[in-house]
């Protein structure tokens, strides 16, 4: 078999563990994740508080027995609303990618795969928006628009697309000339079969990559956002809101700041060392390279 | 100059204008989107309405959205970005006054981030699939995973107040600019590290480098002198792109550390509502950006004779 061929039908979860095995760092990303969505789901059970129970007198308490991480400016248990605030983080980042990326392919697959006009028009437009820095351009939107979690994913959607249409425009031009295209297309194949069957398949590889690694993107925007008081607004819990009241009482009770920006480093880390790990998986020929090391 | 690189060169530039006229109408497009209207938060809710309707006639907000427009290309085509509604003074002197502070913070991130991304960089490219190797890379994946809104406060915490060694905010002191630095330079240091472990380590591996190896050449000399030049272009486009990324960076980290520059003036409009003063801030970053970017294009044409200016 030529170099950098994957045998067809190889199956995909086999060889996944079988990588993630010889990659302790992916597989503290597979865990560290594996943990956050468990802590999602199984909220309201693992929370030993509602995220709105207020304790007033107990304000600012350090960590102790009852609070293992203490409480907040309104005398919230800070652990019951970071677990809660995994909802938040997750759901969001899971709609975001998953709209962005799907726009994203869509618009970036259109402009590679037909290219002339259609291209020069959408790649202008591109242009455009990746003259704004991102979340310049989500903070301006959302100061427009307003907070809220429709106007959150909207403002992220718009900056995200447009990373994947330019990941996909690029691989399709990549995998428009290969020859196994042109022997489905010169077998008389329709644009359609060719685009569904044969090359998003095999573009798919550096989307999914782009994809992991998007989601720590935008709980890092989300928080972002949030700390200006753009994100969702009080009472919803959310990490990044959670920062921004820790932010103000900095001097007195730092433990209001310490946790949530743990909690977003860890998912933020899960996501990427998974994105890393992935990419090592789906390129070939760094992974024959990394098996030739290792045997 | 081949002429080769002066054609490159000129129609780079005149595809920045069509980029630059988008850019201009997606930020009045924008900004006169807000609801809410600025005239009503300025005079307060107990405004009566001719004072509202007067000041509105003042500034044009009165007329059709097309003349605004208008209006506000031919003045940018003349510098002039209107004037401030909060702190009554043209746009462009506000923007022009905090400016500096900005450029200096995100020249500093930018060199701090470079000396700490060159050393990592080179010894895990240098050392792969060894200890200092998976040391530099999960070092920078963390780096990554940082939010600098959170390294800022924590920054603050432990060398301003706990050990007290730098000033908490604000660029009255020369060591001012330590922290706010050191929490935007953070990121980019990780990305640029990784970079240039991808992009060296690739050169290493390269037949040039393996022939340079066999001929007897020291490993150092090869991976310091001849793997580093080729491996720059990558890394150049990267700096160049990450240095935009500051810019905006700069909006949160001079919002937490009090630095007086361009992201907190953008972050004070916002919050006030100051249409003019919103749109000459996000335009000004968009086009430091946009020439950072052009500059970043011109220094790989120049750096790497192989290019074909296509």
């Amino acid at each position: 078999m030529p170099d950098g061929v994957i045998p067809p039908k190889a199956g995909i979860l086999r060889p996944l563990i079988r990588h993630l095995r010889r990659d302790p760092i992916g597989l503290l990303g597979v865990a560290i994740l594996f943990s956050l969505i468990l802590v999602a789901v199984g909220a309201p059970f693992l929370a030993p508080y509602p995220a709105g129970a207020q304790e007033l007198d107990e304000r600012f308490a350090f960590p102790n027995v009852l609070h293992p991480l203490g409480l907040d400016e309104l005398g919230r248990d800070i652990l019951s609303r970071l677990i809660f605030g995994a909802r938040t983080s997750l759901f969001l980042s899971f709609v975001v990618v998953l709209s962005s990326s799907l726009i994203g392919i869509l618009v970036g697959t259109a402009a590679g795969y037909l290219g002339g006009r259609i291209d020069e028009l959408i790649m202008r437009i591109i242009d455009v928006l990746l003259a704004f820095p991102g979340i310049l351009l989500a903070i301006s939107l959302v100061a427009i628009l307003g907070p809220g979690l429709a106007n959150l994913v909207l403002a992220l959607c718009l900056i995200g697309w447009v990373g994947y249409a330019r990941l996909a425009r690029a691989q399709i031009l990549r995998a428009r000339e290969m020859e196994f295209i042109l022997s489905a297309k010169a077998a008389g194949a329709r644009s359609g079969r060719v685009l569904l069957l044969h090359l998003l398949p095999n573009i798919s590889g550096p989307l999914i990559v782009q994809a992991a690694v998007g989601m720590a993107g935008v709980i890092l925007s989300e928080a972002g956002l949030s700390f200006l008081g753009l994100g969702l607004p009080p009472p919803s819990p959310s990490w990044g809101s959670m920062l921004r009241a820790g932010s103000q009482h900095l001097l007195d009770a730092p433990h209001l700041i310490i946790y949530p920006g743990v909690a977003i480093m860890l998912a933020v880390l899960g996501f990427n060392f998974v994105g890393d790990s992935l990419r090592d998986w789906l390129d070939p020929l760094l992974r024959r390279r990394l098996d030739g090391i290792r045997s | 100059m081949p002429a080769l690189v002066r054609s490159f060169l000129l129609r780079r530039f005149l595809l920045l204008l069509p980029v630059l006229l988008g850019v201009c109408t997606l930020v009045f497009a924008f900004i006169h989107l807000i609801p809410g209207d600025p005239v009503q938060v300025m005079l307060g809710d107990g405004a009566n309405a001719a004072d509202v309707a007067d000041l509105r006639s003042q500034l044009g907000l009165d007329r059709p959205l097309l003349d605004q427009y208008g209006h506000f290309i031919r003045g940018l085509a003349a510098g002039n970005l209107g004037s401030s509604f909060r702190f009554r003074e043209p746009v462009f002197s506000l923007i022009l006054s905090r400016y500096p502070a900005t450029l200096l913070l995100a020249l500093t991130s930018m060199l701090l981030a470079c000396l700490l991304a060159f050393p990592a960089g080179i010894l895990a490219a240098a050392n792969r699939g060894t200890m200092i190797d998976r040391m530099a890379t999960t070092l920078s994946l963390l780096a990554l995973s940082l939010p600098n809104f959170w390294v800022g406060p924590v920054l603050i915490l432990l060398f301003a107040v706990h050990w007290n060694l730098f000033p908490v905010s604000g660029m009255d002191e020369p060591l001012s600019i330590v922290l706010p630095s050191l929490s935007l330079g953070a990121a980019m240091a990780a990305i640029l590290a990784r970079m240039i472990r991808a992009s060296l380590a690739e050169e290493i591996s390269s037949v040039y480098g393996t022939a340079a190896l066999a001929r007897g050449v020291r490993r150092w000399t090869v991976v310091l002198r001849h793997s580093l030049k080729n491996a720059l272009i990558p890394i150049v486009t990267v700096l160049g792109i990450q240095t935009g990324t500051l810019l905006t960076g700069a909006v949160i980290t001079e919002t937490i550390f009090g630095w007086p520059g361009l992201g907190r003036l953008t972050v004070q409009a916002i919050e006030t509502r100051d249409y003019p003063l919103v749109q000459g801030c996000v335009l000004m970053i968009a086009i430091t950006y946009l020439f950072v970017n052009l500059l970043t294009d011109i220094a790989y044409a120049v750096m790497d004779p192989r290019i074909r200016y296509a």
